[in-house]
């Protein structure tokens, strides 16, 4: 049974709808799909722990806080107070939104030969409006939140690569939230559409700048096409009072590799479905994460690979690190199509517990119609290894750098994935600085 | 250097040391023989503080100080070594990073700063050709799908880097092949002098033959039952170790 406070966000989200729709531009083709969008959203409401995919996760004490859904004022911020927040050693286009509104102050965009630009212009100025109506909400599934993301959406990253472009640096997606209101929801759209042949590398973070309650709620589509390479990297470090229901979503064409690596380390819920769907031959998709959380923070990383045609692969491997009184979740579901033969499918998700008190509920879930397939998967759960902490003490590593060590050795698989020198580095550096440790190298 | 007196160790409810009595001085090489299950991997890990052994009685005084409530890292910092015999693989950390880590957090706790990343670079080069460590090597995860030559080598490399006071050598022979026995055995004698000193364990007496104890003592059921000079190695190897047995026994 849905408890009072909730109803209360639901119906306060339904009459801003009314209000939000009065205010918009005149555009049906996107006012069609907002209003469609809304509808699900009121006949599914937020998803609850009776929902099979929300079994281990309830969104009640992220609901109940009294949000602004369109904050009265624009803010601003100086770049230095908020440098460290960006890979600022990169030379890197950026997109940056202050409580979700554009900062142009803090961006550099281009439209040089390709856009990496904003998704209130890319609604709005009839040259994108091609993209738009091939692309956008055409990965997003009808499940409640990306659709009552849709209804809303107004504003994000719009990334389009033309064909055979590489993308000189990294596009930086950052959303800040100064904390001027009490309580924000926030409901960022991104939508990435790299073409033929093209390559980009994109970091994505969400950043709030005080302890006032911050939900948000963001969609991701991103289109892979033909030989397409993009390289996705979430940096989830936020404090303890935000919450974060992350839903992206990735179409991919043949012979296209898309990788994602989430590094979850903070927030008080977040929640990462990320799916990919792969139309094509031969194409390449990897899922990596590194988890370490502790106080009372909740983790649910929930993804789909969905195998349609043959010859493909998937490589998911997670690990995560949980202290005090974190609770985790990984649901991994694999969907291999009865055509998609000879699909190499991985799956991989190890944890370790440091306390009594925390909690890991890990559930791979394989749907397999293909009969010539390789696919498998492995969940564990231990503790760090008694003989190994002993030989690095008899070495003189005392033992809280001997944990950070091992709990380090334990995350380097998927960090030797990661591509960006400069990300690599601040995850090991944030990875460091949660185990309390400097152990004076990277990984 | 080192005085133990009277040591009584057990694990859970298993009593292994009853009644162990070894003192070592500087410039020397102790070796400890004795047959399986006679307590000898035992009394290396609990001089050097492995904490599934509870010490009952007796005590372990390393350079005048009871070492009994210290941590492992803490007996580290103070000079001993353990070279294990069975080295643990840990995947995800170079060879390199974790001397790195060993030798800074060692010299962190002696009051040191930490070694310029040149000078560790060198030493590493320098203890690397001594026991005839392909560089290579070096980057691999440690341990981590070493051969068992190549394990023991590089924890006699790592004892090399770490130039410790007291050096104990568990079955540091076991799985080596008689070209790495010379190299380790010869790395060993390198790094020797009269300031430190080295307890070889062991089963047999080949280890012996390269690296010459002065005194070698028969481990049996928790106690030293015969103590003697290097020809008790041989006497051991030709009669086996049933005689020290029924000497005690009888």
């Amino acid at each position: 049974m849905l408890n009072k406070k909730q109803m209360d966000l639901k119906d306060k989200l339904l009459s801003s709808f009314l209000v939000f729709e009065n205010q918009l531009e005149s555009d049906d083709y996107l006012n069609n799909l907002r209003n469609d969008a809304i509808k699900i959203f009121e006949e599914k409401g937020f998803p609850s722990k009776k929902e099979e995919a929300w079994k281990y996760t309830s969104l009640n004490s992220i609901l109940k806080e009294d949000y602004t859904v369109f904050p009265k004022q624009e803010n601003a911020l100086q770049f230095n107070d908020v440098k460290k927040y960006f890979i600022h050693d990169i030379d890197a286009y950026k997109i940056v939104f202050i409580d979700g509104k554009y900062s142009s102050y803090l961006s550099e965009t281009t439209h040089d030969g390709m856009d990496i630009c904003l998704m209130s212009a890319a609604m709005a100025k009839p040259k994108y409006r091609l993209v738009i109506e091939n692309y956008f909400n055409k990965a997003a599934t009808k499940d409640s939140l990306p659709s009552l993301n849709t209804a809303f959406s107004t504003e994000g990253a719009f990334i389009h690569i033309p064909k055979n472009k590489l993308v000189p640096k990294p596009i930086q997606i950052i959303h800040f939230s100064t904390g001027n209101e009490a309580a924000l929801m926030l409901q960022p759209r991104n939508l990435i559409v790299v073409d033929e042949n093209s390559h980009c590398q994109i970091i994505e973070r969400h950043q709030s700048l005080t302890g006032n309650p911050v939900l948000t709620n963001s969609v991701t589509e991103i289109f892979t096409n033909k030989r397409a390479i993009v390289d996705y990297y979430k940096i989830q470090n936020d404090n303890l009072n935000a919450s974060l229901l992350d839903n992206t979503f990735i179409k991919q064409k043949q012979e296209s590799v898309a990788s994602v690596h989430t590094f979850a380390f903070g927030g008080k819920l977040v929640r990462n479905n990320l799916n990919f769907y792969q139309q094509g031959e031969r194409i390449d998709s990897t899922l990596k994460g590194v988890t370490i959380i502790g106080d009372k923070q909740h983790i649910d990383h929930n993804t789909l690979v969905h195998h349609i045609e043959p010859n493909c692969e998937s490589h998911q491997d997670y690990k995560g690190i949980f202290g005090d009184g974190a609770t985790g979740v990984f649901n991994g579901k694999i969907i291999v199509n009865k055509e998609a033969q000879k699909t190499n499918a991985f799956q991989a998700n190890n944890n370790i517990l440091i306390s009594d008190k925390a909690t890991i509920n890990t559930k791979p879930q394989l749907e397999i119609f293909a009969d010539d397939v390789k696919c498998s998967h492995g969940c564990t759960i231990g503790q760090l290894d008694e003989s190994a902490m002993f030989y690095m003490r008899s070495r003189g590593i005392p033992e809280k750098e001997a944990k950070a060590l091992l709990m380090y050795a334990f995350s380097n698989n998927v960090m030797s994935s990661v591509k960006i020198p400069e990300v690599k580095q601040r995850i090991t550096k944030i990875i460091a600085n949660k185990l309390g440790v400097n152990l004076g190298f990277d990984l | 250097m080192l005085k133990i007196e009277n040591l009584h160790a057990r694990v859970e409810d298993k009593s292994i040391l009853k009644g162990i009595n070894l003192e070592v001085n500087p410039g020397e090489v102790h070796a400890i023989m004795g047959p399986n299950g006679s307590g000898k991997s035992t009394l290396a890990s609990v001089i050097a503080g492995k904490e599934d052994y509870e010490v009952t009685k007796g005590k372990i005084i390393f350079n005048n100080e009871d070492i009994d409530d210290l941590a492992a890292e803490e007996r580290a910092h103070k000079g001993i070594f353990l070279s294990f015999q069975y080295p643990v693989e840990i995947p995800g950390v170079s060879v390199t990073n974790f001397m790195k880590t060993a030798i800074n957090e060692t010299r962190k706790a002696q009051g040191l700063e930490e070694m310029p990343a040149k000078d560790l670079l060198k030493l590493i080069r320098d203890k690397s050709e001594l026991l005839e460590i392909d560089r290579k090597f070096l980057s691999r995860s440690l341990n981590d799908g070493f051969s068992g030559g190549e394990k023991k080598r590089n924890e006699i490399f790592q004892m090399a880097m770490l130039e410790p006071q007291l050096a104990i050598l568990d079955e540091t022979d076991s799985g080596l092949d008689i070209d790495a026995l010379r190299i380790v055995a010869n790395g060993v004698n390198k790094l020797k002098s009269k300031d430190n000193a080295v307890i070889v364990i062991t089963h047999y007496q080949r280890l012996l033959d390269y690296i010459v104890p002065d005194f070698v003592h028969v481990l049996h059921n928790g106690r030293i039952v015969k103590s003697g000079g290097k020809e008790l190695a041989h006497e051991l190897e030709e009669k086996g170790y049933d005689w020290v047995k029924e000497g005690v026994n009888a």
